[in-house]
């Protein structure tokens, strides 16, 4: 065997068992979802397998179903905006900080150290009617009867916030670091003030980081399903809770298949839209 | 279950006249016989001896009456592992089942007859042998007739206890007196927008639609006028809960102050000091409990486990420290003196007073009524 034909063997046979993991654990579940998506529900006993469009016409043409994945995009987007606005001041302060930049990153990552549904309930210590928000409110007399806050959109997409600004601040932070700060003081020499320099010059190189974080967000957004659970009131829902309902409390594991699928459809058209015109490789820097 | 045991269980059943003499040295006989033809490979089937059992409950104060009453003693006494997870509802855990391999899962704690009908439609039962299951004698006759009439002829599980999904109220704000006038009512009344739960669960959700739109929970004749109760409610309602957890903390918090609830829970605020009323309004959702073995089970460890937690000893213990009564006849066993405290005991032994689901009746109608109720959920 030639030098060259080692060489472009090696790449495969390095990549070789991650290959085979992802396609036994992701690749072939993923047939499994896609052929059940065409089976037809049993209300007991076993489903009906064959090659059915009912799912499908169910997921694609009922306004239900539409209505529910439009307002987790729009949760999820809102979520994403929140997300940045909190996210870029922190991301920038911790780039720009001089000698204690390893210590707020480790505090950045601690709360990926405790349990998401954790984080999540937290928010019914601090804003339940006896939570610790009420308390104080009440103590320094601003309100005489406890405000109700919780289980509601509002609270969803706080308690999404929560979950999601580490991602944010993290990409945000990869891409601030990397910027050379003479930059700045090159804009600033030249006569533009701070703010002005940062407009011009930080903001623009530091975009990639921004959408890889706005991406991130996103899609872990709209693809949750405790946090409308745990602090969401009983209307609220997002696209996964009826996927988890369909096979979990419905037993209507086709259905859910076609469910889930559409979502990780849309999902994956966006991922590719962002692949065309920012490519992955600022994500990958990112998650690193 | 150990030779020892069985050979105490067969001396028993002839002392007390079960069996014949002959049938007895029969017995004997033939257990000597399988003995004697045993090969040297007999050895290695006891590799295929359960060294563990896997049981699923409710989790909760449940799950931690389980463990201490039942599961640790039984280990100490067998040396075979109860491996106790927990689930938030019959349904998810139906789903861990079927996804499962055969085996995965043993005994679960599974509520209502319409949860053990369900069962066996999806090929999951065991058939138990109750010869080795001899304190089944001491459970009511009315919860073991729910399941035969099932399975005629043969039982996958063995009744446990019982408890009803009533009203449970914030007395500081709910009197005694209102309760009892509005019934099941009180869950639609608009003074208490914002301070009402439910439970996220269809059956219940639709159980009190039928109640309050004055109908025979397993006739209803009006769904859409239930379909509009369960609106009413939604519109009402602050928080749908989804584990008895997040009911106690819900009422003790004072998040919301009326609800439906389980019995069981609300006798533990109440031990823990809440003023938190019950009711059970007239046809309020009666449900009974098993202890169902799933197929694939080690089925001696299975059974041997079930007949030690239907021991009066243990059977009492769990029931005091869960708050259910026990399936244990009262006419039968000394309860002591805690269980005719608790919400839904039945003294007579009878269940006569309590409204069960209907199996045929509420499964024949899941698949619709689970449908529908996720988008009435949702605003539809």
């Amino acid at each position: 065997m030639s030098i060259e034909a080692r060489e472009a063997r090696q790449p495969w046979i390095l990549l070789a068992p991650a290959l085979t993991a992802i396609f036994l654990l992701l690749i072939v579940p993923l047939l499994f979802i896609v052929v059940y998506s065409f089976w037809l529900r049993s209300a007991v006993g076993a489903d009906t397998p064959g090659f059915f469009l009912d799912n499908w016409k169910a997921a694609l043409t009922d306004r239900f179903y539409r209505d529910i994945l439009l307002n987790t995009l729009k949760i999820s987007a809102i979520t994403t905006i929140a997300c940045a606005l909190l996210g870029y001041p922190a991301a920038y302060f911790i780039a720009r900080s001089q000698g204690n930049k390893m210590i707020l990153l480790i505090m950045l990552m601690l709360p990926f150290w405790i349990s998401y549904i954790i984080r999540t309930m937290s928010w019914i210590n601090i804003l339940g009617v006896s939570g610790a928000l009420n308390s104080v409110l009440m103590s320094l007399g601003i309100v005489s009867e406890p405000i109700q806050m919780l289980y509601n959109e509002t609270t969803v997409i706080l308690g999404l916030t929560h979950f999601l600004l580490p991602f944010m601040v993290l990409n945000i932070f990869v891409s601030l670091d990397g910027i050379d700060t003479s930059l700045e003081d090159a804009a600033t020499s030249l006569g533009a003030t701070r703010w002005q320099a940062f407009l011009q010059v930080t903001l623009p190189l530091s975009l990639p980081g921004l959408a890889a974080g706005g991406l991130l967000c996103f899609v872990l957004g709209a693809g949750t399903y405790i946090t409308p659970v745990v602090l969401g009131g009983p209307r609220d829902a997002m696209f996964a809770n009826l996927v988890f309902e369909a096979i979990i409390r419905q037993l209507n594991w086709p259905l859910g298949s076609a469910l889930s699928l559409l979502l990780l459809m849309v999902l994956g058209v966006l991922v590719a839209i962002y692949n065309r015109y920012l490519g992955m490789a600022q994500l990958a820097k990112g998650l690193g | 279950m150990d030779d020892t045991t069985r050979y105490e269980r067969l001396r028993d059943r002839f002392q007390n006249g079960d069996i014949s003499r002959r049938k007895f040295f029969g017995l004997l006989g033939a257990a000597g016989a399988a003995y004697g033809l045993q090969t040297p490979f007999a050895k290695y089937a006891n590799a295929q001896t359960a060294s563990q059992v896997r049981f699923d409950g409710w989790g909760g104060i449940v799950s931690e009456a389980f463990r201490k009453h039942a599961f640790d003693p039984y280990t100490a006494k067998t040396g075979v592992k109860v491996v106790d997870g927990t689930f938030p509802g019959g349904d998810e855990y139906l789903a861990l089942v079927r996804a499962s391999k055969e085996g995965e899962y043993n005994i679960a704690h599974l509520s209502g007859v319409f949860d053990y009908a369900r069962y066996h439609s999806f090929g999951l039962a065991s058939e138990l042998n109750l010869d080795n299951i001899p304190n089944m004698k001491l459970v009511m006759p009315a919860l073991t007739n729910a399941f035969s009439s099932v399975t005629p002829g043969s039982l996958s599980a063995v009744p446990y206890d019982y408890g009803t999904t009533g009203l449970a109220y914030n007395r500081k704000y709910i009197s005694d007196e209102e309760m009892k006038e509005k019934g099941a009512k009180i869950l639609i009344d608009a003074a208490y927008k914002g301070k009402i739960g439910g439970w996220s669960d269809w059956r219940t959700r639709i159980w009190y639609g039928a109640l309050q739109t004055d109908q025979d929970p397993n006739n209803i004749t009006d769904i859409e006028a239930v379909w509009n109760a369960v609106r009413a409610h939604r519109d009402l309602a602050l928080k749908y809960w989804a584990s008895g957890a997040e009911l106690m903390s819900l009422l003790a918090e004072e998040e919301i102050y009326v609800t439906e609830a389980w019995s069981g829970r609300i006798y533990a605020l109440q031990e823990q000091g809440h003023d938190i009323g019950y009711y059970d309004p007239p046809n309020g959702f009666g449900w009974q409990e098993c202890l169902f073995v799933l197929k694939g089970s080690p089925m001696a460890a299975c059974e041997e486990l079930l007949n030690f937690m239907l021991d009066p000893v243990t059977s009492i213990a769990v029931a005091e420290g869960q708050n259910y009564p026990p399936a244990l006849d009262p006419s039968k066993v000394d309860l002591g003196t805690k269980i005719p405290t608790l919400p839904a005991f039945d003294a007579t032994g009878t269940l006569s007073g309590l409204t069960f689901a209907n199996p045929g009746y509420w499964n024949g109608n899941e698949a619709k009524w689970s449908e529908t109720f996720s988008r009435v959920q949702r605003g539809y």
